[in-house]
Formats: structure tokens, sequence, C-alpha cells
């Protein structure tokens, strides 16, 4: 099992998540972060004040998959998040040690 | 009517005249509840300026953990002066008294009923004229709260303009609007100034001193460094509105009736607030590259403030005239001198109200108008010149003179009092406190509890 997590711009979650279901992914958790990378941030401008805002909202993607599907989730997100712009995101994989169902104690790949 | 009483004889006379008298009554009686049915509603429009509308104003505008604090200080003022007033207030400002203060007939709003006071407004009773100006000595305290915003404890902001209304405000309602007051140029004051509905008694006053607060206070932790963005500009979006709206009650009611003066005094209002809010937007336009939102409600804000003094005196096209140097000037004043000077007057009190109150106050001075306020006359009873534009040059000198007097007693009133409440209570919150946020550390609240 692999543990992949996808950061990427807001407005493509919705492009990304229909992708995914397509191709039977339709577990997953989401969540609304703020950061960086070489993207810049911009500048906001209150009554002459000027704020320059460095963290920028983005959406990280996480869901555990069966080894055999990593690269097939992978090509998804990548084919449905990608704008070719600066700050379209990264996406990370992690080894995943257990997997359990809380419900009814699943383990491994039958608790996905 | 006279013919027809000759020829009717002596016995129709009498009843001729006791129906005149009745007719007469009932077209007094008539006029005086039109007059009332508008001001009694202005109160509640001038009310509504400070809660909701300032409140939502200035809460937007400050970080989202002093939300709270922010609103509570407004809600708390309408509370405070209403009480204050009832004792003390609109008999110190309002009683007959010296040239600087009232006198303490009305103690205890002794006296103060249905009955009319010539003096102020004939044909409304008495104690609408009170509460009406009671929801102005309302706001100007609350408009003060914006410069120490963030960082003042709340028992400081109690002593504080507990003391401020009655060392400041009264004195200064007094001066200009109480019989007899200095400068009241309608029950005669010996330095006779133009202040229609409070350009120096509620801006300059609040203005000035809300300069001082923030330099006796000192800037929040973090300022300038760090970024102090306005949480929620929706919420000022729609306090500002209600602003503009509350305004027509301010100005338009200070004709004390619903008058050809109070729809001339409306008309000015608008037109002020609309060319003060394009002059801004133009200026940060130009300076910043873009129009915002912040800058057009704030702009409008400085038109109504401008617009003030001189809205029962001016004709429409110098409303337009003063709205939009009002605007511009405004801009300069927050988006540079500010940031040059380094003060933190957070929400931009004295830059807004100060500055736009005597812009306001001096350019009265210049467009006055008998055309429009007829209001002084002389022994034959023809209408005096007010302003420049009338021929009058001494009464720019007036207003000179009369701003003078209202900077001076509202900054040094102000530094006095603030010393004597460090003193007494201390003025700023711990800096974990204020870091916190006053919500929490002074209320024990939080404004958005989206979990729960």
């Amino acid at each position: 099992m692999k543990k992949i997590e996808a950061i990427i711009q807001p407005f493509k979650l919705e492009d990304v998540r229909s992708a995914l279901k397509a191709v039977g992914i339709d577990g997953m958790t989401v969540t609304e972060v703020r950061g960086h990378g070489r993207q810049k941030g911009h500048r906001e401008i209150y009554r002459g004040h000027e704020y320059e805002v460095d963290l920028l909202p983005k959406v990280k993607l996480e869901m555990v998959v069966p080894s055999e599907r990593v690269d097939e989730v992978i090509r998804t997100v990548l084919e449905s998040a990608r704008t070719g712009k600066i700050g379209d995101g990264k996406i990370f994989v992690y080894e995943v040690v257990e997997a359990i169902r809380i419900r009814n104690q699943d383990r491994g790949e039958a608790a996905l | 009517m006279v013919s027809l009483m000759y020829a009717l004889g002596p016995a129709a006379d009498t009843e001729v005249s006791a129906r005149l008298a009745a007719l007469e009554a009932a077209a007094l009686a008539a006029q005086s509840a039109a007059d009332n049915a508008w001001m009694l509603a202005s109160a509640a429009l001038v009310l509504m300026m400070t809660g909701p509308g300032l409140a939502l104003f200035y809460g937007g505008l400050v970080r989202k953990k002093n939300v709270l604090g922010t609103m509570m200080q407004s809600f708390t003022l309408m509370a405070l002066v209403t009480v204050l007033w009832a004792a003390v207030g609109y008999s110190l400002a309002f009683a007959e008294g010296n040239a600087v203060i009232g006198g303490l007939d009305y103690l205890l709003l002794d006296g103060v009923g249905g009955e009319p006071n010539a003096d102020y407004a004939a044909t409304i009773p008495h104690q609408t004229f009170m509460v009406f100006q009671l929801m102005f000595a309302i706001i100007t305290p609350a408009l003060i709260v914006g410069a120490f915003a963030e960082r003042m404890k709340f028992s400081a902001m109690l002593v504080f303009m507990s003391l401020w209304l009655l060392v400041v405000y009264f004195p200064l309602a007094h001066m200009v609007w109480g019989k007899g007051g200095l400068m009241n140029a309608f029950l005669g004051g010996a330095l006779p100034c133009f202040d229609f509905a409070g350009g120096t008694v509620v801006h300059i006053s609040s203005g000035v001193s809300a300069l001082v607060c923030a330099l006796v206070l000192g800037r929040r932790h973090g300022y300038p460094q760090e970024p102090m963005k306005p949480h929620n500009l929706v919420l000022s979006f729609i306090g500002a509105c209600l602003l503009w709206v509350g305004w027509f009650g301010f100005n338009a009611g200070s004709a004390l009736g619903s008058s050809a003066l109070a729809a001339s005094a409306f008309v000015a209002t608008q037109f002020g607030a609309a060319a003060a809010s394009l002059g801004w937007v133009l200026a940060e336009w130009i300076g910043h590259g873009k129009p915002s939102v912040l800058g057009a409600i704030s702009g409008a804000i400085c038109g109504l403030v401008a617009i003030t003094p001189g809205s029962g005196f001016v004709r429409p096209m110098p409303a337009l005239v003063i709205g939009f140097v009002a605007g511009v000037v405004c801009y300069f004043m927050v988006a540079k001198v500010k940031r040059k000077l380094g003060y933190d007057d957070s929400l931009d009190v004295f830059g807004v109200h100060g500055a736009g109150g005597t812009l306001g106050a001096l350019l009265t001075g210049i467009f006055a108008t008998k055309a429009v306020n007829s209001g002084l006359r002389d022994a034959g009873g023809n209408p005096l010149p007010l302003g420049l534009v009338d021929g009058n040059p001494q009464q720019l000198a007036n207003q000179f003179l009369g701003c003078l007097i209202a900077w001076v007693l509202a900054g040094a009133g102000s530094f006095l009092i603030l010393k004597l409440t460090d003193r007494l209570v201390g003025l700023r919150v711990s800096r974990e406190h204020e870091i916190q946020g006053l919500d929490l550390s002074l209320h024990g609240e939080e404004a958005y509890n989206f979990e729960s």
C-alpha cells in the first residue's frame, strides 16, 4: 500500500476528483492548506498599506491505494491538475505500514 | 375675511375669530406632528449609525480575534452615554449657562418634556430634541475607538470615555449649539461659526482625540511589520452603507423639522458622499493601480464627514466639490501621511474624521450661502450674508478659529484624560492579552465558532 499526497491548485479540485473517480478511486481526504514553493505570492493593498502575501491557498489530497495502482493514480492526478504554470503543486508518495477499518477491523488492502 | 366680519357685525366677528384661532391651532399641530415624525425617525437613524453601522464598519477592519471587543466598545457606548446624558449631559450641553458650558437646569432631565423648547426647535417636543442630540453624543466617542482598536483595556475605555464626554464633548456641544454658546451663530455666540450637524462637535473632536489616543497608547505590537489586514471587508461594507443611510438623519435631521432646509441638507449629504467616494477611488487607482472596495467606502465616509458642517448651508454643486476634495485629501492623509509619520491610528479616525471634519468646516466658510439658509437676519428681517460666496470673508476666519478651539480642547483634554486614566486603571492590555486578542482575553468569547 502507498499513500499518495497531492498538493494542488484549489480550483483544480473538482477536475482531479472526477478524474480519480473515473479510474475507480473514490476514497480520499481533502484539506485546505496554505503554502508556497517557487511560486511568488501576491500584493494586497488596504488604504494604501501594502501587504506581501506569500502563503497561498492550496488543497491537499491524501489517498491510500494498493501499490500496483500508484502509477495510474499519479498519471491521473498529473493530467487533471496540470495547468503548466508555476504553482500547480506537487505529488508525494509514501509507504504505508498498515490500514485498519475502524467499523469492522478489516486490515490491509481490504480496509481501503 | 376682514370685510366679511364687518359686514356680518360683532356676533359673527367673535365666531369667525374663534374659528380662525382653531384653524391656526390645527395648522400648528399638523406642522408639529410632521416635524416630530421626521425628527424621531432621524434620531433612530443616527443611533443606527453607531449600532450596527459603525460597529460593523470597524468590526470588519480589525483582525478576527478583536471583532467582538471592537463591537462591544461601540455598543457599550450606546448604553453608557445614554445614562450620562440623562443624568448631566443634556443639561451641561443645552441648558443656559455661560459661553463655555451649560447650566444645571435640565439635571436629571428636569423640565424636559412634551412642550417644545422654542430656542432650539419650536415645533417638536423638547424630549424629541433631547433624544436626537443624545444620538450625536453616542456616535462621537464611538468614532474614537477606531484609533486605539485592538489594544485598549475595556475598563480604561469606560473611564476615558466618561471623562471625555464631561471635559470635551458637553462643553464643545454647548459652545457650538447651546444657547449663549461661544460659537453659536444663531443664539448669541461671540464668535459665530457655522456647524450645521457636527463638523467641529463630532468630527474634529473625535478625530483629534483619536490622534492623541494613538500617540499616547503607542502602536500595536508588530505594527507596521506584521500584516494586520482587515478580517472581513463584507462587514465593513454593510457598515459603511448603513452609515451613509443613517447620515440622512444626522444631517437632514439637523434641520430640526421636515422643512425645505432638511431636503437641502439631504441632497448635499448624498452629493458629498458620492463625489468623495469617486475622489478617493480615483486617487488610489492612480497611486496604487487598483480601485478597491475599502477605498470606495472609506471615501464615501470622508465625504459624509466633510459635508456635515456645511450640509444646511451649501448648494448641491459646492457639495460635490467639498466631497471630491475630501475624498482625495483624506486618501493622502491615510495612505501617505500616516505611513510617513508612523503613528498607529489603527482604523484611520484622524485621517477620516479629523482631516475631513476640518476641511469641511473651512469649506463651509467659503460655500455657506443665505440662498440655502436664511436663519441669520438683520434688524430689518433681511437674511445676512453667510460665507465667502455671499461676500462675507470674515466667516472663513471665524471657521478657522472655531476649528482651532475644537482642536485645542479635544487635543489637550484627551491628553490629560488619558494620563489620568492610565494612573487609575492603566490604558493597555498586557502583551499576552493583546496577542491572544481582546475577544478571548477581555470578554471570554470568540466571534467565529465554526466547529460548534
